[in-house]
């Protein structure tokens, strides 16, 4: 698997760098509830690590376990080295972004700012200084006298930042950093928020289900479901080599074959898929028995469609178009294959007087490369 | 329809109120009546409010009332914060449902049950080191802890589940220790809680004739026990007067209250909205 | 009253109590004895479920099971304590438990005490009625009103329960009374000659026990009607129901919850009802409050006194158990 060329360096690639946070083996439970299973991870310094998941996939709650505020049932947590257990919250050197901000409400934006500082018994002057320093770092100069409530979403989150920033901490949690903000605000935040963590130096875990935000924010994404990590990898890594049928689907849009494989050499595979009526050729190999029930995942936009029927023995099949979406950039074709399954597929509109364009009820050829197909096993 | 249904509403308000009010206004009109006779009006004068501050013993029964129900109020308040952190915050502990139950069982207790019981008790432990020896401030004071703490209790209760609980978080997470998070969180953010809470025990406890009754020493006079004694014997103006002090300093007292909390309100809407709309005019920048 | 998640009551207190609590905490007395405990192993959680529970078991558990014993001991006419011991050491040797159920058998025979708790039961029931029929309608109309209008009728029905009850209760005796403000009335009208007699009979009791406990209905009342979704009722009209077929099949049903709780905060504490009967009520119907003080206070006889509050609590428990259960969903809906 070569790196992406995105990817600036990736200690998680050097076999010798220590890891910042060690998660081993965490499990919690709520009585019966298991609400993180097992879960094992390594996060290293400088890096921004987003536990991605539906409601109830355990991000939260393994959030909460490195802050301190939940203990782990069995399993251990390192922080730069040091076992967490039995250390409470404010003894951790790791600070948290809440998700509902959490501001004092009784407390002005500077009297915020200077709370986690004031608990350290430093002088008064310095408390100042770094106070001042952090609200120019997030563009809040002007508003130290206010309350609150009398900010809008966009400040509150700004002070929120500050706060668990100012303290220097070596590891901020955030949970849903841009969750209550609306869609024009987030984004332009969300490359803020990079910038801030570059220029800290700070390592980040962030918390979102919000796959867009993980996308553009993370360094690498641990993708959670039902307690359990099910994939960890770079935003590359997991939209483009899927290790599962969920990971595939949770990520973007998808087409799933389901088949058998037939032909297995250690540099391709062919599956029969019924879902095709055809064989796939995928260039990679796989690791699975003979005659084994798997998958072929392709993203819409690695298809192509054309009138005339392409050259090869695979990796096409023939079908009708029954729907379009044409969002400007791109248009959304959903084919009816002859085998009765529905695919999508997304074509660039390159040309904007573009006369050949299809339409519906037009019958029309699907086809991909041979390096366009994932296959997955489970 | 629509119609008569409003008219409807507008009647059961009004004789709702009505019946409400007009048991107080003639109370307060009749204070103001120069002839002994409670019911007959003889002309406007004053002289039963000079009569009833020259009433020692009624002054007396006051003053002890108005300490019991300050000591009271206050230890309530303590005891019922505690009680009521312990039920909102603390999660599953043991016997938690025997306090629960303990906690709130005096506020359905019928009083003629609590007055006996810890009568009774005062009686079977008053030999016992630490325990008051003679009924009186103390008993009364205990028994009405005891009562208004429930209502403290409910109060706080309701107060800290609207509490966000992750501000509590927040400031743990920012270095504080969880004593120093109560009181320099929690305790402010519930302070409006706390201020009702003690006066309603305060009220409570300025109010109660059958635990006191109970728990009083052959001696000891509570201002309640005096008007029921006064009026048992029959109608007398000074109880009027009486009445009309204490309806108006409650009436200044949550008329100024409520006042207050409204404006509070309604400047903490105004300035909300007006960050929201700076903030919009500025675009995606601020 | 409005409720949002955080109201002012002056900001300079809050800050004023902040900075005296910051040197408490800073203080060495403070720290000291904070230290201290941390080193004998006492938390601060355990210390605040600890004193409560210390409280409430000494005040409020202890002396229940000292009414439960004395009920089951036998009237001592001459002695301090009036009652005869329920633990006895014979010769120093053996412990002697006697239990007696002569005054729960006492209280089974003698009609006195079963009409009493019956006429109880009628009196807090039919108190409970007339509290729904008047609080539902007025909880309804301050719910409909308009937001500016809630708040000031929602003071109006509060205020009164801040002033005393016993001289609420008195104000009613100059009202009924023979030569009270409505007999001067009726007869100033011509409606009436001769005074009714109100006063000292059952009408005032009722009277008095539905005027005394009218805000602790409307206010659970409120709290439910005031929650519900106005576009409920919208809908079923739009879809062809007529508005009081609505208000029967949609707004009644749904605030069932305020009228079970409204009606135990009026029906529970009425049954035990003692100030109002003694003022306001005739001779005619006793209720049990009245016999449990006198059994007290004018006969001295303990054990019968006990015995009365024992059987008025298990006429009450059932009520109890479900206005606590009730209760417990609430606080635990509100804490989701």
């Amino acid at each position: 698997m070569s790196a992406h060329p995105d990817e600036r360096d990736a200690p998680w690639l050097d076999p010798k760098a220590q890891p910042y946070v060690r998660i081993e083996n965490v499990t919690k439970k709520f009585g019966e509830f298991v609400a993180v299973n097992d879960v094992s991870l390594n996060i290293y310094r400088g890096e921004i690590f987003c536990l991605l998941g539906g409601s109830g996939s355990g991000k939260t709650t393994l959030l909460r376990m490195l802050a301190g505020f939940e203990q782990p049932t069995s399993g251990r947590i390192f922080i730069d080295g040091v076992p967490m257990e039995g250390v409470p919250p404010y003894e951790r050197p790791v600070n948290m972004m809440f998700q509902s901000y959490a501001l004092f409400p009784h407390m002005t934006v500077e009297q915020n700012v200077a709370f986690g500082l004031k608990q350290e018994g430093l002088p008064r002057a310095e408390i100042e200084e770094r106070v001042a320093e952090m609200l120019s770092i997030v563009k809040l100069n002007g508003l130290e006298k206010r309350k609150p409530h009398q900010l809008s979403g966009g400040q509150r989150q700004r002070v929120a930042l500050a706060r668990s920033l100012v303290k220097r901490p070596k590891l901020l949690l955030l949970d849903e950093p841009l969750g209550a903000l609306d869609k024009k605000l987030r984004e332009h935040t969300q490359f803020e928020l990079v910038n801030i963590q570059e220029r800290l130096g700070v390592t980040f875990i962030v918390v979102t289900h919000d796959q867009e935000e993980a996308m553009t924010l993370a360094t690498r994404i641990g993708l959670m479901d039902q307690g359990r990590i099910v994939q960890v990898g770079t935003p590359y890594e997991i939209y483009e080599f899927p290790n599962s049928r969920f990971v595939a689907e949770f990520i973007g849009n998808v087409n799933m074959f389901e088949g058998r494989l037939v032909e297995d050499e250690p540099d391709h595979v062919t599956i029969d898929s019924h879902d095709l009526g055809g064989t796939l050729y995928v260039g990679h190999g796989v690791s699975a028995a003979p005659d084994a029930l798997v998958w072929a995942a392709i993203r819409p936009e690695k298809m192509v469609l054309s009138r005339e029927e392409p050259p090869g023995q695979h990796n096409k099949a023939s079908g009708i178009i029954t729907e379009i979406a044409y969002m400007g950039d791109i248009s959304i074709y959903i084919v009816e294959l002859d085998s009765g399954k529905r695919v999508r597929v997304t074509q660039p509109n390159t040309h904007r007087h573009a006369d050949d364009r299809f339409s519906w009820d037009e019958r029309v050829w699907v086809s991909w490369s041979d390096s366009a197909a994932v296959v997955v096993t489970e | 329809m629509n119609q008569r249904r409003s008219i409807f509403l507008l009647s059961a308000l009004v004789f709702g109120f009505a019946f409400l009010y007009v048991p107080i206004l003639s109370m307060i009109v009749f204070s103001f009546n120069e002839s002994k006779l409670v019911t007959v009006w003889g002309g406007f004068s004053v002289k039963w409010y000079r009569a009833l501050l020259s009433n020692e013993r009624m002054l007396e029964a006051a003053w002890l009332s108005i300490r019991i129900a300050a000591v009271t109020a206050t230890i309530a308040v303590v005891l019922g914060t505690m009680a009521a952190f312990a039920l909102s915050r603390f999660g599953r502990f043991r016997l938690r449902a025997l306090f629960a139950g303990m906690v709130t069982a005096p506020l359905v207790m019928p009083e003629v049950i609590t007055g006996l019981s810890l009568l009774l008790l005062f009686v079977a432990f008053a030999p016992l080191p630490l325990f008051p020896d003679a009924r009186g401030f103390s008993t009364i004071t205990i028994a009405h802890t005891t009562l208004t703490m429930a209502y403290v209790t409910v109060v706080v209760q309701s107060r800290l589940s609207m509490l966000d609980e992750s501000l509590e978080e927040a400031a743990l997470d920012l270095g504080a220790r969880p004593a120093k998070v109560f009181l320099v969180i929690t305790l402010p953010l519930i302070a409006p809680a706390l201020i009702s809470g003690w006066l309603l025990a305060f009220t409570l406890s300025l109010d109660d004739l059958v635990i006191a009754s109970f728990t009083a020493g052959p001696t000891t006079n509570t201002l309640p026990m005096m008007i029921f004694s006064t009026v048992r014997r029959g109608l007398t103006p000074e109880i009027n007067a009486l009445a009309t002090i204490m309806v108006g300093i409650v009436t200044v007292f949550v008329v100024t209250a409520g006042v207050l909390m409204a404006r509070q309100e309604r400047k903490r809407e105004l300035e909300m909205r007006a960050a929201w709309q700076a903030a919009a005019a500025a675009g995606p920048r601020q | 009253m409005a409720n949002p998640s955080y109201v002012s009551l002056g900001q300079r207190l809050i800050s004023a109590l902040e900075a005296v609590l910051a040197v408490i905490v800073s203080s060495y007395p403070y720290r000291a004895s904070a230290g201290l405990l941390r080193r004998a192993g006492v938390t601060g959680r355990t210390l605040v479920i600890a004193i409560p529970t210390i409280w409430l078991l000494l005040f409020f558990l202890v002396p229940f099971l000292i009414v439960l014993k004395i009920s089951f001991a036998e009237t001592r006419w001459l002695g301090s304590p009036p009652y005869t011991p329920l633990f006895e050491w014979v010769e120093g040797q053996y412990l002697q438990i006697k239990l007696s159920f002569g005054n729960y058998l006492f209280l089974l025979r003698d009609s006195l005490y079963v009409q009493a708790f019956l006429s109880s039961l009628k009196v807090a029931f039919i108190s409970t009625i007339f509290c729904l029929l008047i609080g539902y309608p007025m909880a309804y109309a301050i719910a409909r009103a308009s937001p500016s209008w809630r708040n000031t009728l929602l003071m109006l029905v509060i205020l009164p329960f801040w002033t005393s009850f016993l001289l609420r209760v008195y104000a009613w005796i100059g009202l009924l009374s023979n030569q009270g403000v409505i007999n001067q009335v009726l007869m100033s009208l011509g409606i009436t000659r001769e005074p009714i007699v109100m006063l000292q009979t059952d009408f005032a009791m009722y009277v008095g026990i539905v005027y005394s406990y009218l805000p602790f209905m409307i206010l659970p009342l409120y709290a439910n009607l005031e929650k519900h979704d106005p576009s409920l009722l919208e809908a079923a009209v739009d879809l062809g129901c007529r508005p009081f077929r609505a208000f029967l099949s949609i707004t009644l049903p749904l605030s069932r919850p305020g009228i079970i709780a409204g009606s135990m905060l009026v029906f529970i504490p009425a049954v035990g009802e003692f100030v109002i009967p003694r003022l306001l009520g005739g001779t005619s119907s006793l209720m049990i409050g009245r016999v449990l003080w006198d059994e007290y206070f004018a006969n001295r006889n303990w054990p019968v006194a006990s015995a009365v509050a024992i059987a008025l609590l298990l006429l009450l428990v059932v009520p109890i158990v479900i206005f606590q259960r009730m209760q417990a969903r609430e606080t635990f809906g509100a804490a989701r």
